[in-house]
């Protein structure tokens, strides 16, 4: 049997997560599909043909698909279930929007924020916002998984794969699409980037994120925040890192005054190497950080970015 | 127009899990319980619509044992106007929930359900979105904004990279996110008259809905821990390890 992956995009560009999830995909079975719906996106179908491991790129390209709405895209994915033992999402807000609504109709359950495969039926996922790792079985006909790609390698891009165009319409009819506020970045995404710099509560004020701003320029470096600093009104919630926020694991995590809680551990405790810098040398993100440097954030930040 | 708010007890946010030493689940026994954050925000959002004249009559759900009563009256205590515990001792998974959910709405006809988008015990982030496929409702997660004018509720989106806006036809379901509101805290005499506020129960068994799950969970396991480094004494030192140590720079 096959696996179908719902590619991540926005129209122009396929995004990260999805090779990630071609890299889990291929432990379910040895047969890899990549669905790409939206509107004008030929070019992301051509991407997803070229990741290793793909057999075949079914093309969705309607207007309809735009915006990747939950109803429309869920119908969609559900009448092209039929030829697949597994379908596959990444845990992002599309997928998390849209797969519920495909399980509920094939009558199956979904196993959310897979972070490991065991076999074609069993699979590991945290609970308790990450305080307990649970692995469970499925004896469903279908399986139906979101997938935290953050815990996967992306898979290379070697391949050729075929695309198919499949000229299956479903109008949106209860719901509209209104309109879209993006945030506007020169840097990577969060959940992309190699490198993460995030301010916490002592940063002080949102003006003070600017000395983040030369590190990450000279790391080609993302900017986070903790919970913390969002409630305080510093930065968007878009930037915020843990478990109410963005789940992250870069090769490098800088974490800026931030004290550390559970809440923002358990969306970065799976970088490779963190550094904390905070000037309580008590502050739990000691016990995680690689490297801890004890000291006045306002004086080490540009004597960082001076020394690299 | 009446709301559904269906809530779920759950473990108390404050509480630090344990996992039992059998490995077989979180340790739950003597531990604070709570409604879960989520659906009180779904509660106050609920609350607000009718403050504002929108909603008439807000109707609380939970699915459990006894116990989810106190949840109710908790919901209750913050404005909600009656509830219905469904009754069970089975912890069930989000599609079963989502089946029972569908047949509630099949008898109350609410104009929207209004549910947290997750629990914070099994972090599904499932059980809106499948009660809004099973009856056939749009759906507006993870909301920041919810405006209903002229049959149409209007709902702002937390979504990866900033915000979307989508108007739906009602019914709708709605799932909230953490900055939709602040909840209040339920005064005193609130929760007083929320003792008198009718509460029914009825048989899980009497919905007619199959409420066994494929899904069987083999072990439950605490993470693995990550262990503290070293302390650097300045900069240069940092950047030092950063780079030949680590090779991440």
């Amino acid at each position: 049997m096959a696996v179908l992956i719902y590619a991540e995009h926005d129209n122009q560009h396929l995004k990260s997560e999805t090779h990630k999830l071609v890299t889990a995909a291929s432990k379910l079975a040895s047969d890899v599909h990549i669905l790409v719906a939206g509107s004008g996106c030929s070019e992301v179908a051509a991407q997803a043909a070229k990741i290793d491991g793909v057999s075949k790129v079914l093309l969705a390209d309607h207007a309809d698909y735009e915006h990747q709405l939950a109803e429309n895209i869920s119908a969609l994915v559900v009448e092209l279930a039929g030829d697949y033992s597994h379908i596959a999402a990444a845990a992002t807000t599309t997928g998390k929007n849209f797969m519920p609504r495909v399980a509920a109709l094939l009558d199956v359950a979904q196993i959310s924020d897979v972070i490991a495969v065991e076999s074609a039926d069993t699979f590991v996922r945290p609970i308790y916002a990450g305080n307990a790792i649970a692995t469970v079985q499925s004896s469903d006909t279908k399986k139906v998984i979101t997938v935290r790609a953050s815990a996967f390698d992306a898979a290379e891009e070697n391949g050729a794969a075929d695309v198919v165009n499949c000229d299956i319409t479903k109008p949106l009819e209860n719901s509209a699409f209104v309109s879209a506020e993006l945030t506007k970045s020169e840097r990577p995404e969060l959940t992309a980037a190699e490198v993460i710099i995030s301010g916490g509560r002592g940063m002080g004020n949102g003006e003070n994120f600017a000395l983040l701003e030369g590190i990450a320029d000279k790391l080609g470096a993302a900017i986070g925040a903790s919970r913390a600093a969002v409630d305080a009104g510093f930065v968007p919630n878009d930037m915020q890192v843990g478990q109410t926020g963005k789940i992250v694991a870069p090769q490098l995590y800088i974490a800026v005054g931030i004290s550390g809680a559970i809440q923002h551990l358990a969306g970065m405790k799976d970088s490779k190497i963190i550094v904390a810098i905070n000037k309580d040398e008590e502050a739990p993100i000691f016990q995680v950080a690689d490297y801890g440097l004890v000291g006045d954030l306002f004086d080490i930040l540009p004597q960082l970015e001076a020394a690299l | 127009m009446k709301i559904l708010v269906p809530v779920k007890r759950a473990i108390d946010y404050n509480v630090k899990v344990r996992v039992k030493a059998d490995n077989t689940a979180v340790d739950l026994t003597n531990t604070k319980m709570s409604i879960n954050p989520f659906c009180e925000i779904a509660v106050e959002e609920a609350v607000r619509l009718k403050e504002k004249g929108i909603a008439t009559e807000i109707v609380v759900v939970s699915i459990g044992d006894k116990a989810c009563q106190e949840q109710i009256r908790t919901a209750l205590a913050l404005g909600a106007d009656r509830g219905l515990q469904i009754d069970t001792a089975d912890s069930l998974d989000s599609l079963q929930v989502a089946k029972l959910l569908s047949k509630v709405v099949a008898e109350e006809q609410p104009g929207l359900v209004i549910l947290g988008k997750q629990s914070i015990d099994s972090d599904n982030n499932q059980t809106g979105q499948m009660l809004a496929a099973l009856t056939g409702m749009p759906q507006g997660t993870f909301a920041s904004v919810v405006e209903v004018a002229d049959g149409k509720v209007q709902v702002t989106r937390e979504i990866d990279g900033g915000l979307q806006t989508v108007s739906l036809s009602m019914p709708a379901v709605i799932t909230t996110d953490l900055r939709l509101n602040e909840p209040r805290y339920a005064t005193l005499p609130n929760i007083m008259k929320a003792k008198r506020k009718p509460l029914d129960v009825k048989a899980a068994a009497d919905y007619g809905v199959n409420l066994t799950s494929n899904v069987k969970t083999l072990k439950v396991e605490p993470p693995a821990q990550r262990k503290g480094g070293v302390k650097v004494a300045d900069v240069a030192e940092l950047v030092e390890k950063l780079k030949s140590e680590a090779k991440v720079i």
